[in-house]
C-alpha cells in the first residue's frame, strides 16, 4: 500500500472541557477523495483547523507524508503541499483576481522576499496564475477587483487559488455553502477534475448527499468531535450508527 | 526608462501626474526659482519630509503596521552624524560614518523590536514603539554630556557645504552660488534617490507580499508567507529610510536637537501628512508633504496678513489671529479626511 499522504493520529482539542474534536485516528492516501460529514458543530471545521495549524492541537499528532508536522507553523504547512480552503470566504478582497492567484503562485515559487525586481517584471508568475484563471474560466473577470464580484465567482476564486497552489492535498470546507443550484456544478467539475487529473487528496466537508455520492471514494462521520463511522460510500450510508448519530432521516432518505 | 524609474508604477492620473512633476520641477530648481534663504529652507525641509513619510508610509500604508517610533529612528540618523562629527572633526569621512552607524542602529533597533513584538498583536507593536520611543527621547535629553541634552548639538560639516563656500565668481541665472546650495543639491538628489528606491520595493514581489499582509494577514499566512518576517524586513527598511533621511536632515541643518528629530509634533506630522497625502500610495507622501509644509509655513504668514485687513469686523480677526494656525490645520485636516477619506492622491486616481 502507498504511504498515506496525510494521517492525524489521536487528533484532540479541548475549548475548555469541551471536546470539539476527540481523538481522530484516519490516514488519507494520494488520489483518494474523502467526504467529511456531520450535524452542525460536529467539529468538522475544527479538524481541519488542528490539520492545517490554524488551532494548536490539545493532543495527538499530524503526519504530511510521513513527517510530523504537529508543531510547525501555517506556512511551513502550506510550504509542505497543505492546500486549505475555507468555509467563510476569505480571500484579499481589495486585490483584483489575477493578484490573488498570482500571491499564491508567488507563494509556491518562494519568490517572496524579493525586494528589489519589479512584481510586473516577473511574468512567470502572472502567466501561470492566468493560466489557473484560464482553468476555472474566470480569466475575464481578471482586473476586477475582488470585493465587487458576486458570492460565487470568490467561491471559485477561491478554489482556483488552491489550484495555484498545486499542494498535495486540497482541504474543501464546504465549498459550494451559500451557493445557486446552477453555480454549485461548476465548483464540483473543478474538484472532480482535480481528482481525475492529480493524484492529490483531497478532503471535502459537504452536506449535500447527491455530491458526495458522485465524487467521494469514502466517507468520514464526525459526530460530537469523535469519529463514528469511515469508510465506503455505499457501506457507511447504510450504517445504523450513522442513521441515527447522523441525520438519520435525510440519508435514510437517500 | 521613465517607467524603470517608477518601478512600474506611474502616477495613473493625469492631474496627479502633473502635479508630481511641478513638484519634482519646482524642488530640482528650488534655488534659482525661489532665491531667498526661507524658500531654499522650506524646500529641503519638504524634500527630507517627503523622505520620512514615504518611509512611513511602507509601514503604515503597506504593511498595515503602526509605529510610533519613527521619529526615534529619523533621530538616531542625526544624531549619528552629529556625534561623529564631534569624535571625527569635520570631513565627509565623518559624515558617512556617522550616516552608516546611525542608520545601523536604527535597523539593529527596529529588527529587535519587531521580533519581540510582532508577534503578538499589532497593538502591541505600536504600545512597545510608544514606550521604546519616549524612553529615548528622555534618555536623550538627560544625557546632555553627550547628545547636548535638550539644546542638542551643533554639527560642524565640511566648508563646501556651508554659506561661507562660494565656488564662482559670477552669479550663476542670477544666483550667487554658495555652499549652501551645493548642500541643497546634495539633500535634493540623496532624497530622489531613497523616494525611489522606496517606490521600487513597494512594487516588488515583497511589496505585494506587504499589500496581502496589510489586506488579510490570515490569509497570507494560510498561503504560505510567513507574516512576522515580512513585517519584521518591512519595520527594518523603514527605520533605516527615516535614519537616512534624518542623518541627510542633520547635516542640511547642522544641528541636532531632541525638538527638530525626536518631538511628539513630528510624529504627529508624519501621520497626519500620510493621512492627508494618501495612504499605501508612495506618491501621497509627495504631495502631502507639499501641501502640509507650505502650510504650516506660509499659513501663519497669511493669516497675519488676513487678521489684519479684517481688524474692523468683530471676532473675525480674533479666528485668523496667527497664533490660531493650528486650528485651522486641524479643520483642513478634518476636511480633507472628510472628503478625501482615502487621501489626495486616492482622490486623484479617482477612488473615493
Ligand atoms: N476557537 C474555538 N473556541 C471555542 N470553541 C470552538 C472554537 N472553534 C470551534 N469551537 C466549537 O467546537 C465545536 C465544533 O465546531 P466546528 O466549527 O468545528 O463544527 P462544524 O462541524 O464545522 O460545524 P458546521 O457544519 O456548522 O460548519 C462547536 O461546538 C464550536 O462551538
Ligand atoms: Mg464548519
Amino acid at each position: 500500500m502507498t504511504q498515506p499522504s496525510l494521517e492525524t493520529h489521536d487528533l484532540t482539542v479541548r475549548f475548555g472541557g469541551h471536546v470539539a474534536v476527540d481523538h481522530v485516528t484516519c490516514a488519507f492516501r494520494p488520489g483518494e477523495l474523502t467526504a467529511i460529514v456531520g450535524p452542525n458543530g460536529a467539529g468538522k471545521t475544527t479538524y481541519f483547523n488542528l490539520i492545517s495549524g490554524q488551532i494548536p492541537a490539545s493532543e495527538g499528532s499530524v503526519l504530511l507524508s510521513g513527517e510530523d508536522i504537529t508543531r510547525l507553523s501555517i506556512p511551513a504547512r502550506t510550504e509542505r503541499g497543505l492546500g486549505r480552503a475555507f468555509q467563510l470566504t476569505n480571500l484579499f478582497p481589495k486585490l483584483t483576481v489575477l493578484e490573488n492567484v498570482r500571491l499564491v503562485v508567488q507563494s509556491r515559487m518562494r519568490r517572496g522576499f524579493n525586494i528589489w525586481t519589479m512584481a510586473l517584471s516577473h511574468r512567470d508568475l502572472i502567466e501561470a496564475a492566468e493560466a489557473v484563471l484560464e482553468r476555472v474560466r474566470l480569466s475575464h473577470l481578471a482586473h476586477q477587483t475582488v470585493a465587487y464580484l458576486p458570492h460565487g465567482d470568490q467561491r471559485k476564486l477561491e478554489v482556483a487559488t488552491l489550484i495555484a497552489m498545486e499542494p498535495k492535498v486540497f482541504m474543501f470546507d464546504e465549498p459550494t455553502a451559500g451557493m445557486s443550484v446552477d453555480e454549485a456544478p461548476v465548483i464540483l467539475d473543478l474538484i472532480a477534475e482535480i481528482k481525475r487529473n492529480t493524484d492529490a487528496t483531497v478532503l471535502l466537508v459537504e452536506h449535500k448527499m447527491d455530491v458526495i455520492r458522485s465524487l467521494a471514494d469514502r466517507i468520514m462521520v464526525l459526530h460530537n468531535g469523535a469519529l463514528v463511522a469511515d469508510g465506503a460510500p455505499a457501506e457507511v450510508m447504510a450504517s445504523a450508527v450513522v442513521q441515527e448519530a447522523y441525520m438519520g432521516k435525510e440519508l435514510a432518505d437517500v | 526608462m521613465v517607467r524603470l524609474f517608477l518601478s512600474g508604477d506611474g502616477p495613473q492620473s493625469k492631474i496627479l501626474g502633473a502635479v508630481l512633476l511641478l513638484i519634482l520641477f519646482t524642488l530640482a530648481f528650488a534655488p534659482f526659482l525661489f532665491p531667498g534663504t526661507r524658500s531654499l529652507e522650506t524646500a529641503a525641509r519638504i524634500c527630507i519630509f517627503i523622505v520620512l513619510v514615504a518611509s512611513y508610509d511602507l509601514l503604515l500604508g503597506y504593511a498595515g503596521i503602526v509605529s510610533f517610533a519613527h521619529t526615534m529612528f529619523f533621530g538616531m540618523g542625526a544624531y549619528g552624524v552629529a556625534l561623529a562629527t564631534r569624535q571625527m572633526g569635520t570631513g565627509y569621512d565623518a559624515l558617512i560614518l556617522g550616516t552608516l552607524a546611525g542608520t545601523a542602529l536604527a535597523a539593529v533597533f527596529a529588527l529587535i523590536i519587531a521580533l519581540f513584538s510582532l508577534r503578538v498583536r499589532a497593538i502591541f507593536f505600536a504600545m512597545i514603539t510608544l514606550a521604546i520611543a519616549s524612553a529615548v527621547a528622555v534618555l536623550v535629553s538627560q544625557l546632555s554630556a553627550i547628545t547636548g541634552g535638550e539644546d542638542g548639538l551643533n554639527i560642524r560639516i565640511p566648508r563646501e557645504l556651508t554659506p561661507a563656500f562660494r565656488p564662482l565668481d559670477a552669479p550663476f541665472w542670477g544666483v550667487n552660488i554658495s555652499g549652501r546650495h551645493l548642500n541643497y543639491y546634495l539633500v535634493f538628489f540623496s532624497c530622489l534617490i531613497m523616494f525611489l528606491i522606496m517606490l521600487r520595493v513597494v512594487n516588488s514581489p515583497f511589496g505585494r507580499v506587504l499589500q496581502a499582509i496589510r489586506e488579510n494577514a490570515f490569509r497570507a499566512e494560510a498561503i504560505g508567507y510567513r507574516v512576522v518576517y515580512y513585517r519584521a524586513v518591512a519595520t527594518v527598511l523603514s527605520a533605516a529610510m527615516a535614519a537616512l533621511a534624518g542623518a541627510v536632515f542633520a547635516i542640511w541643518l547642522r544641528y541636532v536637537g531632541p525638538a527638530t528629530t525626536l518631538g511628539v509634533e513630528i510624529m504627529l506630522d508624519i501621520l497626519l501628512i500620510v493621512v492627508i497625502g494618501g495612504m499605501g500610495t508612495m506618491y501621497g507622501a509627495v504631495v502631502g508633504t507639499v501641501v502640509f509644509v507650505l502650510a504650516q509655513n506660509y499659513l501663519k504668514d497669511w493669516m497675519g496678513g488676513a487678521s489684519e485687513s479684517t481688524a474692523f469686523l468683530p471676532l473675525v480677526p480674533d479666528l485668523l489671529n496667527p497664533d490660531r494656525w493650528l486650528m485651522w490645520l486641524g479643520i483642513l485636516f478634518i476636511l480633507s479626511v472628510y472628503f478625501f477619506p482615502s487621501g489626495i492622491v486616492g482622490r486623484l486616481r479617482g477612488k473615493a
